[in-house]
């Protein structure tokens, strides 16, 4: 028999405007555990996707070849069907329905539609058993951490007859103990035929499990590494990951930096949902006038929980520490609070937490100031509209008129009517959420450019990115958070992408 | 620039350089808006012709009046609810209750209308308040809240009416429904002041059109095509002047169409003009980004409710005051005429989209087909199956319109 169990051969899938994967090739042996790396973006779970079936065979260009047989994969009913099972980063569990409910669902054990509880609950028990967990199958997953949801889900895949185990990051919000457990259930199914592919960003659990490394950057294979034959080295996988050459460009910006402008000290925060959870761990930061100062971080490091519990604790509860505005303290308990202190917070998610998407552009540039264009509650359109119109030209927002529905704009262009919302409430300081995500080329330039203006007129300016180039190529000075915890602090001119991976990697090892 | 320049040359040269793209452009993007009115003046022109001419006889114009007005009270209040993402279910059992209260207090307890009309609309806003207070601070559902609401006060006005029908109001308190402006003129058979009064309301609306559309021009940006424009404004004072002429051949303005003028005008300006208005919509129409936007989400729904319990209280009074009689079954299943005059006016299930005028319109266009429908001799039963079907079918143009957009 064959010992390749999986070949991609040079998939390549565009979405408009970009191509995702750009001949792409993966080969997985039977029976071993392959783990799949990159940076956020560079395209693991795109071509996880387009293994599941999400992205049905005719939407790509390419092969994939399954247990030695060319497949046409158009749904996840089809990958299932073939025993390839994925498990997601965001779990698909549902909430309110008990572990066995859960485990087989949409698998129903059932006589002509009528559920059979009996088998549910017998069969979910030994899978729970299977997967090492320990709790009564009618629990439910609201009741259960994220370490017992995973093995859930895992469970729920066991159901399934797996044969091929796709694992999308499993362990970023583990502790551990769970990490560890999960990594040994990993090798569990191994000796038992079970092939693994698991997207992984943390070293230690590679070293633990895998027996070859494929390395994934911009949409292109970059290299895969036998394990058995060669000695995986953290060099060698983080130079793979960001070694690309900086196409992108950065405006020069040429400011004096002023004293200390905004400064958390021992801040912490935690979960919305599970109170024990510490998102945010005792970070202390600063950020001075005319200064760029960057956040780097993995998904999930709680970088943005950093900033929006800041911004009038908008996310997060039980938040503790102290913020200084200029050497004071001051209180930003409520965003109200913190607009005037002349904070700002753009959003990373503009479409579901920045604009009114079926309003004009005018209409969400006054939004966050609205005292600014009325007077004892009535609003003077024309005002509006000048203002609206000074920011069209001075950003260079591309649009038929202001009273355009911002939904009919392209990502740039939103952003920069995002940008505009807050510029017109005068800030001091701007905490800007990945500034620059889902936009084109071009309007990130633009987008640089009016950072660094912000900059020279005096503000404090904050940048959260996973591009890290990006971060490189405007901040001046750049800290690296990982798990909630500070991680490390340098100055731009010193640091690298190598830098700044290795310190979240090496942040992951020792915990 | 140049999508400027165009817009300015075609306005400016009245149609010289505005070629039929450009109307069809403006049109199609006005869909929504353009869409309701004409229908309205479809079903105008289709009830006048099939009830040979009775549907705009003066007599009845007045009666649509008086029949509708209470509905329309209701549906500024209801569009603001819809335009936040909520429902109210209660009003009906609301204006129900409140018209009870209203006779209690006159007939059973002989108090001054003045003081019990009060009353009545302090009781309105906090039913509000307390509504508003579920929905906006324990984000309990409102359809549930009012839910609650609706089997609440229903049964509240069964206990205080003891499950009779209570009346007749003091005449005074009669005519907030049944009576007319005074005239000044003398005459015959034509009510002068009412004329002048549209006459003058028509020239002060048209002023302020020209006067927007001016200061537009000045800072280089109309989009609304010229003729467009024109024909916009000769339309609208048209039927103002129009709509006054039939009631001043009969017996002039209603009291309660003055009271509708006068809200209409208000809610409007609060809508379209005020902060608190465009927060409104904010808060409809992405809840999240206004609370970023450090807007108190919580603290405009409760408004809104206390706003809506109010609007509710006073249709209650005005139904009441028409009825002449407070009884148990009053306002049963006006919510839903409401609710539907709300969207059949081009509000979103969704919230954060939805015009005053559209809810206005939308409520004509109910009471239009029910005024007609009962000349035409129409039965109750029919009369359900049709206006369900014009409900569908004006939410469904109003998806289509946008899925083309």
């Amino acid at each position: 028999m064959d010992t390749t169990i999986l070949e991609m051969r040079e998939i390549t899938k565009r979405f408009p405007g970009v191509k995702a994967l750009d001949k792409v090739s993966l080969s997985v042996k039977r029976g071993e555990i392959h783990t799949l790396v990159g940076e956020n973006g560079a395209g693991k779970s795109t071509l996880m996707k387009v293994l599941s079936g999400v992205y049905g065979h005719t939407t790509y260009e390419g092969d994939v070849l399954y247990q030695g047989k060319l497949q046409q994969i158009d749904n996840i009913r089809d990958s299932e069907a073939l025993g390839i099972i994925i498990i997601h980063q965001e779990l698909a569990l549902v909430p309110q329905m008990s572990i066995a409910e859960n485990i087989f669902l949409g698998n129903e054990r059932a006589n002509y539609g009528v559920m059979d509880w009996d088998e549910v609950r017998s069969k979910a028990q030994q899978l729970l058993k299977k997967v090492g967990l320990d709790e009564s199958v009618d629990t439910l997953i609201t009741n259960c951490g994220v370490g017992k949801q995973q093995l859930v889900e895992i469970a729920k895949a066991l159901s399934k007859d797996v044969k091929l185990l796709i694992l999308d990051e499993p362990t970023a919000s583990l502790n551990e103990k769970d990490s560890d457990a999960l990594m040994n259930l990993l090798l569990e199914f191994k000796s038992q035929g079970i092939t693994s592919i698991l997207i992984s960003h943390k070293l230690n659990e590679i070293a633990k499990v895998a027996d070859s490394v494929t390395i994934i950057r911009d949409g292109a294979t970059i290299e895969t590494i036998d394990c058995s034959t060669h000695q995986v080295s953290e060099e060698r996988i983080i130079k793979g990951m960001v070694g690309r050459e900086l196409t992108e460009r950065y405006p020069k910006r040429d400011c004096e930096i002023g004293q200390e402008a905004f400064s958390l000290k021992d801040w912490t925060v935690h979960h919305s949902q599970h109170k024990d959870l510490k998102v945010v761990n005792n970070i202390s930061l600063n950020v001075n006038k005319g200064e760029v100062v960057g956040i780097a971080g993995l998904m999930g490091a709680g970088r943005t929980e950093l900033a929006m519990s800041a911004f009038g604790r908008s996310y997060g509860q039980n938040i503790s520490g102290t913020a200084y505005i200029d050497g004071e303290e001051v209180d930003l308990s409520t965003i109200e609070k913190a607009m005037n202190h002349g904070l700002a917070y753009v959003t990373e998610d503009r479409k579901e937490c920045g604009l009114l998407l079926e309003q004009s552009i005018e209409k969400n540039i006054s939004l966050a100031n609205l005292a600014g264009i009325s007077q004892r509650g009535v609003i003077d359109q024309m005002q509006e509209m000048t203002i609206a119109k000074s920011y069209q030209r001075k950003i260079n927002i591309k649009c038929a008129n202001t009273q355009q529905d911002v939904g009919n704009l392209s990502g740039g262009n939103q952003q920069k009517v995002v940008l505009s919302k807050w510029l017109f409430t005068e800030p001091k300081i701007l905490m800007l959420d990945e500034p620059t995500r889902g936009i084109d080329v071009g309007a990130k330039y633009e987008i640089y450019g009016i950072i660094n203006e912000l900059a020279e007129q005096g503000k404090a300016v904050i940048v959260i990115s996973s591009e890290m180039p990006e971060l490189l190529g405007i901040c001046d000075r750049i800290y690296v958070i990982n798990e909630g915890r500070l991680v490390g602090e340098m100055p731009a001119a010193e640091a690298s992408q190598e830098k700044i991976m290795r310190a979240i990697m090496n942040s992951g090892d020792k915990q | 620039m140049s999508s400027e320049q165009m817009g300015t040359v075609s306005a400016k040269g009245a149609g010289e350089s505005a070629t039929s793209q450009n109307y069809w452009g403006y049109f199609s993007r006005h869909l929504r808006d353009y869409g309701i009115l004409l229908a309205f003046v479809a079903i105008l022109i289709f009830f006048q012709i099939v009830t040979d001419g009775i549907l705009l006889k003066p007599l009845n114009v007045t009666n649509l009046i008086l029949q509708n007005s209470y509905i329309v009270i209701m549906a500024l209040g209801m569009l603001m609810v819809i335009v936040l993402g909520h429902i109210d279910l209660s009003v009906g059992s609301v204006a129900g209750f409140i018209g009870a209260l209203a006779a209690v207090l006159m007939v059973n307890f002989e108090m001054h209308y003045v003081p019990a009309t009060a009353i009545c609309l302090a009781a309105g806003g906090l039913i509000g308040a307390a509504q508003g207070f579920w929905v906006a601070y324990y984000k309990i559902p409102a359809f549930i809240v009012t839910l609650a609401g609706m089997l609440i006060f229903r049964g509240l006005s069964l206990a205080i009416l003891e499950g009779q029908s209570v009346g007749p109001f003091p005449v005074e308190f009669q005519k907030l429904s049944s009576g007319f402006i005074g005239d000044f003129f003398s005459i015959k058979k034509f009510h002068m002041t009412s004329m002048l009064f549209g006459a003058v309301v028509a020239l002060v609306l048209a002023y302020m059109q020209f006067k927007t559309r001016a200061n537009q021009e000045k800072h280089d940006f109309v989009e609304e095509p010229y003729l467009v424009f024109v024909a916009r404004m000769i339309f609208m004072s048209g039927a103002i002047l129009y709509f006054s002429y039939l009631v001043s051949s009969y017996r002039g303005l209603p009291n309660v169409a003055l009271i509708l003028f006068a809200l209409i005008a208000l809610f409007t300006f609060g809508t379209q003009q005020t902060t608190l208005g465009r927060r409104v919509y904010a808060v409809g129409g992405n809840l999240k980004a206004a609370h970023l936007s450090g807007i108190k989400t919580e603290r405009i729904t409760f408004y809104v409710f206390v706003v809506v319990g109010m609007l509710a209280a006073l249709a209650g009074l005005v139904f009441a005051a028409r009825l002449n009689t407070a009884t148990p079954k009053a306002g049963l299943g006006m919510e839903l005429d409401v609710i539907a005059a709300c969207f059949i006016g081009g509000a979103a299930v969704k919230g954060g989209v939805g015009k005053i005028i559209g809810a206005v319109i939308g409520a004509l266009v109910m009471g239009v087909m029910n005024n007609g429908m009962s000349i035409m001799g129409v039965g109750i039963d029919w009369q359900q199956v049709i206006k369900g079907s014009v409900l569908l079918l004006a939410v469904w143009f109003d998806v289509y319109s946008k899925s083309k957009q």
